[in-house]
């Protein structure tokens, strides 16, 4: 008999994504134009992040005739977001039939406790973190693949940085500790004892990570790729630009060539102009994203 | 003996690591002059429009179908076989391919991700009847040409085919731990003339 929604085969999706770019859309217009420039997956949601961030209110899951829409005209995998902890707009987007769920924080978190229970899907989950142990606890919950959070919306790459330096930071710490350590290491870091021994000894994730929050030029996306990154999100970063189809084609080229810095500054001429970024020193504490979630 | 493994995009890794164990040196490929050491390729997992985008614009095309028709052992599993293939079996699609191995493909042939699924199957040429497959929003194929044998089918498709030195799997050999096919299309490069007529060790 055939075994559907096996941990390898929900995790498999994500291996097959690596070296990519997977690019937030709205309308199917959209989508059609990210999957030409050589994104391999698209992310259907109702406002990129910058627009949530301008024009507050609640964010919500799109509305699922978009979704549905954006899923007829691309043959490559659709991913959608749910609120966190918000397990039936997850249900939802499941019976949809989207092939990656983002339980994400540049959604209104419906649940300040608790993260929705990952293992109970079909439809394999990616979730944000900021740390090994925020990834560790988001594993243990069932999901599949992660990306760091960096800031969405900010056009700004320095909170993205800072999050996968520090999720490698812990990766390395942990390969140097002997194993009388790692329970104090799990209890510090929060995160399950086993997952904590797992990545002592493999001495990587045991799912996929991507970048995310604040990509919006070829080079910083080749950035995050040199740091470590398996692939990256792309946000308000495409379709807040001035051309959204040259900047998608030369940020699916730069993650391609990011070991190759003559082939990268060919890649970066004359793009036309970035999304606007924003300083997030200066975001004040209730405007900040990457802090929704635990 | 050197595999290279096409680096744009997919499960890169996961191939080279089963090389590797396998006592192969693996290397990682995508520029055109990389080619010339290797004794075989393997076009991994991933998403066939991405890459086919990307092979197309590096020259990496022709460079794979020159060798490829001088007889270079290749092997691709899901996307790297949708590459493979002359014909896609819907024709509306259009995306720049390898089109290098006579048979139709069908993309996404058992649905989208939902329908993914593990299973185990009869591959006879490596006499094994419970190999270990991963589908994952699989394509399955038809044979177009009388050199093509069907190495292993899947309710009645085919999903291990084989063209002279070129295979396709439809699943994901690389991510479920079972070396076997591995191994097999190692014993293919050995076993092919094209080392010895390039003058490449093997």
């Amino acid at each position: 008999m055939p075994k559907e929604g096996t941990v390898l085969v929900k995790r498999g999706l994500a291996q097959m994504l690596k070296g990519g770019v997977i690019m937030d859309v709205t309308t199917p217009e959209q989508a059609k134009i990210a999957e030409e420039a050589g994104a391999v997956s698209v992310m259907a949601l109702e406002r990129v992040p910058a627009d949530i961030r301008k024009e507050g209110g609640v964010a919500r899951m799109a509305d699922p005739s978009i979704i549905q829409k954006i899923m007829e005209v691309v043959t490559i995998p659709v991913m959608a977001k749910c609120r966190i902890g918000h397990f039936v707009e997850a249900e939802i987007l499941e019976s949809l039939g989207v092939d990656f769920i983002d339980e994400s924080e540049v959604l209104t978190p419906a649940d300040e406790q608790y993260h929705v229970n990952k293992h109970l899907f079909k439809v394999p989950f990616v979730c944000g973190c900021r740390d090994l142990g925020e990834a560790l606890r988001r594993i243990g919950e069932g999901a599949s693949m992660i990306r760091t959070k960096g800031e969405a919306g900010t056009g700004n790459i320095v909170e993205a940085v800072r999050h996968i330096r520090a999720v490698q930071d812990a990766v390395k710490r942990l390969t140097v500790l002997s194993e009388e350590e790692w329970m104090t290491e799990a209890k510090n870091l929060g995160a399950p004892y086993e997952l904590v021994k797992q990545v002592a000894q493999e001495k990587k994730l045991p799912v996929v990570n991507f970048a995310a929050g604040g990509v919006a030029t070829p080079a910083d996306a080749a950035l995050m790729m040199q740091l470590g990154c398996d692939g990256v999100f792309v946000g308000s970063g495409i379709f807040k630009s001035s051309d959204p189809a040259k900047r998608a084609k030369a940020i699916v080229q730069a993650v391609a060539y990011y070991d190759n810095p003559k082939k990268l500054s060919e890649i970066s001429k004359g793009l036309g102009e970035p999304m606007a970024g924003l300083d997030v020193r200066k975001l004040p504490e209730e405007e900040l994203l990457s802090v929704r979630g635990w | 003996m050197k595999i290279g493994i096409l680096c744009f995009q997919g499960d890169v890794a996961e191939h080279a690591e089963v090389v590797k164990t396998l006592g192969a040196q693996p290397i990682k490929v995508k520029y055109p002059y990389e080619l010339e050491v290797l004794n075989g390729l393997i076009i991994p997992g991933g998403e066939s429009t991405t890459v086919g985008a990307l092979l197309e614009e590096s020259g990496m095309s022709k460079a794979i179908q020159k060798r490829a028709q001088e007889g270079m052992p290749v092997w691709g599993t899901c996307m790297g076989a949708i590459l493979m293939a002359k014909q896609f079996i819907e024709n509306s699609i259009h995306q720049p391919v390898l089109g290098i191995m006579n048979i139709k493909v069908k993309r996404n042939a058992y649905g989208r991700q939902k329908e993914s699924f593990e299973e185990e199957i009869s591959i006879p040429a490596l006499k094994c009847d419970s190999f270990p497959s991963v589908f994952i929003r699989a394509p399955w194929f038809e044979p177009n040409g009388s050199k093509v044998e069907i190495l292993a089918q899947y309710q009645g498709k085919p999903v291990l085919v084989k063209e002279e030195h070129l295979l396709a799997s439809a699943f994901h050999p690389e991510i479920a731990g079972e070396p076997l096919l591995h191994k097999y299309f190692l014993e293919m490069v050995k076993t092919s003339k094209y080392s010895s007529s390039r003058g490449l060790s093997n």
